[in-house]
């Protein structure tokens, strides 16, 4: 059978964990001054605490996820239910015939890079290991092979003025080419991804354009030889502030 | 019947849910998968808490539930994520002393049993009697766990030598 932890050792744990009431924490105290070996065993314990909170802490801050704000529907009282069946019923009613009529409407009204950069939001920014290709502490290696594979110059913009730090980017297959993508964070985990493809025909430049794909934001325009895009979850006004520093950066 | 629990007072006690669900699964999206099962399993033996009563245990308690089912069912088999190339593009704190992925091996090695007692009680600060409570065994048994399981991390950060882990400046 297991032997019970000896009554030194668990008051040594009690004391890294400071669940000891002052009195015996003095004496704990006291005897670690006294014993070199289980003095290191309390330091050594109380930095792996430390390290685990360097690596969890960080958890508590990210956004929570839409799908665990949710309260279960199954749990609504029948009744409750019923009504919510009933509205769900009539809600889909209303949006099949509104689709219906909408197929008919031109789909390039919302452009491809837009709905491009919406995708690789959703895709690639809930990453939390693998959020890019090459992180933002290698930018200049990152803008290179970027330049390279797009054929054009690509520039990471600096958005720190504005709270957002370079995660890193990575390359994306799109309909029109090669397509980069820069992922940016701010201090509360917030995230937003600037999306550059080419395009061929380059006669005009655009003022930016707003849409918004399933929920994300996006911010879009023509310059020079690229479509930009901008996208993220964040407040609209917000958004256009990064989207104009991003334009300013770019056409300097 | 939901007892005196409500959405605001379940939601305050998110953050610390997927904290503990993140060391515990070391996984972003099992551990969210593991805190959706905890909170709709609360809601649905919500009657159970009483008010006034600690939310946080009794929340901890229902996940610990919810985990060791997790643990009882058959898993597939999945390819480790660990690599010892790959390199973390998250900035890591330099103060922390310790090399933090180093440590989530280490995490990783330990038994499901110890590491729960461990992160309760490093990242949740509970009492040793609450995690008892929580993980349903007796004190003595939370105190052998617990230190069975800094000393095995211990001796693993200790352990030389490890793979080589390149730092990009």
């Amino acid at each position: 059978m297991k032997e019970p932890l000896s009554p030194e050792l668990q008051d040594l744990h009690a004391y890294v964990d400071r669940q000891l009431p002052p009195h015996a924490r003095q004496r704990v105290e006291a005897w670690l001054e006294a014993n070199p070996a289980a003095k290191r065993r309390a330091e050594d314990y109380a930095a792996l605490r430390e390290g685990l909170r360097a690596l969890y802490d960080p958890a508590l801050a990210e956004p929570i996820p839409k799908r665990l704000r949710r309260r279960p529907r199954r749990w609504l009282r029948p009744l409750g239910a019923l009504a919510a069946s009933l509205f769900l019923l009539l809600a889909g009613t209303w949006i099949g015939m509104r689709v219906e009529r909408d197929v008919r409407v031109p789909l390039a009204e919302v452009p491809l890079v837009a709905r491009e950069a919406a995708m690789a939001y959703a895709v690639y920014t809930p990453e939390v290991r693998h959020p890019v290709e090459v992180p933002g502490d290698q930018e200049p290696h990152l803008v290179a092979w970027l330049t390279k594979r797009l054929g054009t110059p690509v520039h990471a913009p600096r958005l720190e003025q504005l709270g957002f730090l370079l995660v890193g980017g990575r390359l994306l297959s799109s309909d029109d080419g090669p397509g980069a993508l820069l992922m940016y964070e701010n201090a509360a985990g917030r995230r937003v991804v600037l999306y550059a493809c080419r395009r061929e025909e380059r006669e005009h430049a655009t003022a930016f354009r707003f849409a918004r794909e399933e929920g994300v934001a996006v911010f879009y325009w023509l310059e020079g030889s690229l479509s930009y895009a901008l996208a993220g979850e964040i407040d609209r006004a917000e958004l256009l502030a990064l989207a104009k520093s991003v334009y300013r950066q770019i056409t300097m | 019947m939901t007892g005196g629990i409500t959405g605001e007072l379940l939601a305050s006690q998110i953050p610390r849910l997927r904290r503990y669900a993140r060391a515990l699964t070391r996984n972003a999206e099992a551990a969210d998968d593991l805190v959706q099962d905890c909170l709709e399993r609360a809601w649905r033996k919500a009657h159970h808490w009483e008010i006034g009563t600690d939310l946080r245990a009794w929340l901890f308690t229902v996940m610990h539930n919810v985990h060791v089912n997790t643990l009882r069912r058959p898993q597939p088999e999945t390819e480790p994520m660990e690599h010892d190339d790959y390199l973390d593009s998250r900035p890591q704190p330099a103060d922390a002393g310790l090399n933090l992925r180093d440590l989530e091996r280490g995490l990783a090695r330990l038994s499901a049993e110890q590491r729960e007692v461990l992160l309760l009680v490093c990242l949740e600060e509970m009492p040793y009697e609450q995690v008892a409570a929580v993980v349903g065994v007796p004190i003595g048994t939370v105190m052998s766990r617990l230190h069975r399981a800094r000393e095995r991390l211990r001796d693993w950060m200790a352990d030389e030598p490890k793979p080589i882990l390149r730092r990009v400046k």
